[in-house]
């Protein structure tokens, strides 16, 4: 299989605007996740992880300069914002170019411009930018890309997917490079829709620990770019090794009992990257801190002989970002492999789920090629994707 | 009480979408989850839901869930304890 | 090799097309919910959870269903049957009724059966429960049927043997109006037609035959 190499990336959240912003935060403790009393978010404080707001208009103002834009800023919504300032910085190093047929674009998310729905919002920008394939297409001519974008909108994993499948298409020489970017914002209706399955935490959330009483919502964006070609900076190359998908075919809301079937698609991700259980030096996992979810996820390390392994949830610094987790939990993922460090699972403090875990307790130095990402979603979908130095 | 229980029986067959149900189907003794109607996780959720919304009671604690949901005649009662 | 489609579903217009048969048309239904559940009683199905589901799920179901009604599975292992569907408006039709729900603070009643249906793969969830289908699964948005764009996902399954079988096409609903392709597509070493009788005969999986399929008659 043709390699895929992963040349820059960028990460937008609650800690910053670039990926090193944002490991630096985590590094130094960083919560992201606060305490905020919005009625038009919620009609009671919540605990959630929201991008500066200030700074978003400041840098994208920023970059409509750069671009020699004819549109005002005011001509985009939060999330396009957050998308092309992630683009934006991850294209920086100017290795792939957007208008490049050969250059794919993918974009993860899983409910776009939701906030448009809203009565306050809705005369502010046409009426197709509700829709994705919209949304799509006003980030992608921004910055020139010539071919279609790919969208995909499965939930939780859908970051995940989204990198899995730009890379799928580039191993099969129907693309040579990708920009694969997730994101999602904070808004009322998916505050809502969580509190209505009583699946919010009222302090930062505490994946994988004893007392975890649920997820804390976030917002944010994380962008990779992809190549065939690798970067020749004498850089160590990071590949994408290997990824799948499965279904639980159990309930739609329910994670699976067992665990069994993330752990298929991790084993199935694992070989298709010809790596044993002994050598994944880290798993960046799901770990949403829902009750569910994080039992499931511990049985299928434990199905895979993977209990053994460093893992963390960065979730505790980012909460769950929806339709950005798979990307920039996946640049973590890839920064751990650069940086030669293993992130602490923020929140956690005692062990909480049946099946063994090695948690990650404090930051800390290591010899780190091999990395492991996980996801899981409602619809009962799974996901898994190794990264891997050469 | 048994004109509470006849009203609810067709609210909950409408909160829960239980089309093919009938409200002689349902027994107001016999419990709501494991057998019978089949309810689910999201179907407890939609049960406080359908508390807040029609009868005005707000489940502070969800693990209360279990004794007040627990048949038609045991939510009637609740209902008559606590509403507002 | 190519692979086949060996049985497929149109939904629209108050029709329902099943493997070159017009097997179900309702001329004087308006709405989608009644529409859906005469399909579901015409087809004989036996499954309350169907009345739980939204529009979106529904239909994508209900496609399904019929497509499986003709040809089977059960010989795939669970892992290696995928399920890939698309649509353009994702879940809005869904969306606008949760956004109902939470518009006003004085009736402010969010509902988690409606919730969890806006997002478009819920579709694909319950597809995977019904028929215990395991394997790769992908929600893909386009703004409109796009042949190509389903061929070259669910072709890269087969190409690098991700998947036996695969449920594949289009499922999108809004305001009324309905559309859904259902496809099983099966690499051609499987294909054994069912009692020595050929029901329908296969197609091969590509663009210009699910664009046939994606074409209004």
């Amino acid at each position: 299989m043709k390699p895929v190499y992963i040349l820059s990336d960028n990460i937008i959240t609650s800690l910053g605007f670039t990926t090193a912003e944002n490991m630096e935060a985590i590094l130094h403790e960083q919560i992201g996740i606060k305490t905020f009393d919005d009625p038009l978010l919620y009609h009671s404080p919540i605990a959630v992880s929201l991008v500066d707001t200030a700074r978003l208009s400041a840098e994208f103002d920023t970059v409509i300069d750069h671009y020699q834009s004819t549109l005002h800023s005011a001509a985009f919504t939060r999330l396009e914002k957050l998308f092309i300032l992630s683009v934006h910085d991850a294209l920086k190093l100017q290795d792939v170019n957007p208008r490049d047929p050969r250059t794919l674009l993918v974009i993860s998310t899983t409910k776009g411009n939701i906030d448009l729905l809203e009565d306050r919002n809705k005369m502010l920008f046409g009426h197709k930018r509700i829709y994705l394939w919209e949304l799509a297409r006003v980030i992608g001519i921004f910055f020139g890309f010539v071919t279609k974008p790919m969208i995909i909108s499965n939930a939780c994993i859908s970051g995940v997917v989204a990198v899995m499948a730009a890379t799928r298409f580039l191993q099969n020489g129907s693309y040579d490079n990708a920009v694969v970017t997730g994101g999602d914002i904070l808004s009322e209706f998916v505050v809502s829709g969580f509190q209505s399955f009583q699946a919010l935490s009222m302090a930062p959330c505490k994946p994988f620990d004893l007392n975890r009483n649920g997820l804390s919502l976030g917002e944010g964006c994380g962008t990779m770019v992809l190549s065939v070609n690798d970067r020749d900076n004498g850089k160590t190359a990071i590949r994408i090794a290997g990824a799948a998908t499965t279904n639980d075919a159990n309930h739609i809301s329910g994670p699976s009992r067992t665990g069994e079937e993330l752990s298929m698609a991790i084993k199935s991700a694992m070989q298709q990257a010809n790596v044993n259980a002994s050598s994944v030096e880290y798993i960046s996992a799901h770990g949403t801190a829902t009750l569910f979810n994080d039992e499931m996820e511990s049985k299928a390390v434990g199905l895979s002989a993977l209990s053994h392994v460093p893992v963390s949830s960065l979730k505790g610094y980012w909460g769950h970002t929806l339709g950005a987790a798979g990307l920039i939990e996946s640049v973590a993922a890839v920064t751990s492999i650069r940086n030669n460090m293993l992130n602490r699972s923020a929140g956690f403090e005692t062990p909480g789920v049946s099946s063994p875990l090695n948690v990650i307790l404090k930051h800390q130095q290591a010899e780190v090629k091999t990395v492991l990402k996980t996801a899981s979603g409602f619809g009962g979908c799974n996901a898994a994707i190794v990264f891997q130095s050469l | 009480m048994e004109e509470l229980i006849e009203k609810l029986k067709k609210e909950v067959i409408a909160q829960l979408n239980l089309e093919d149900i009938s409200p002689e189907d349902i027994n107001p003794d016999s419990p709501l989850f494991g057998e019978g109607l089949g309810l689910d996780s999201i179907d407890a959720l939609e049960l406080i839901v359908l508390l807040e919304k029609n009868y005005g009671i707000k489940i502070e604690d969800p693990k209360d869930g279990k004794k007040i949901f627990f048949s038609i005649r045991s939510m009637a009662e609740y209902i008559t304890e606590n509403k507002k | 090799m190519e692979s086949l489609i060996t049985s497929c579903c149109i939904i629209r217009d108050n029709k329902v097309m099943l493997n070159d048969r017009l097997i179900y048309y309702q001329e004087n239904i308006s709405k989608f919910a009644d529409f859906a559940k005469s399909v579901y009683k015409q087809a004989n199905i036996s499954y309350p959870k169907f009345y739980k589901m939204d529009s979106v799920s529904k239909l994508g179901f209900l496609a399904t269903e019929l497509v499986l009604q003709e040809r089977t599975i059960a010989g795939y292992l669970p892992e290696k049957v995928g399920v890939v569907f698309a649509n353009a408006s994702s879940s809005l039709d869904t969306d606008m009724a949760h956004q109902e729900t939470i518009k006003d603070r004085s009736g402010y009643f969010p509902s988690p059966s409606v919730f969890v249906y806006t997002l478009p793969n819920i579709v694909i969830g319950e597809v995977c429960i019904r028929h215990q289908i395991k394997g790769e699964n992908a929600f893909l948005i386009s703004e409109s049927a796009d042949a190509k764009m389903i061929c070259n996902y669910v072709n890269e399954l087969f190409d690098n043997d991700r998947v036996d079988a695969c449920i594949c096409g289009w499922v999108e609903v809004l305001g009324g109006q309905f559309f859904s392709l259902a496809m099983l597509v099966e690499k051609p070493e499987h294909y054994i037609p069912t009692d020595g009788i050929i029901k329908f005969l296969p197609k091969i999986f590509n663009v210009e035959h699910v664009n046939l399929f994606l074409k209004p008659n």
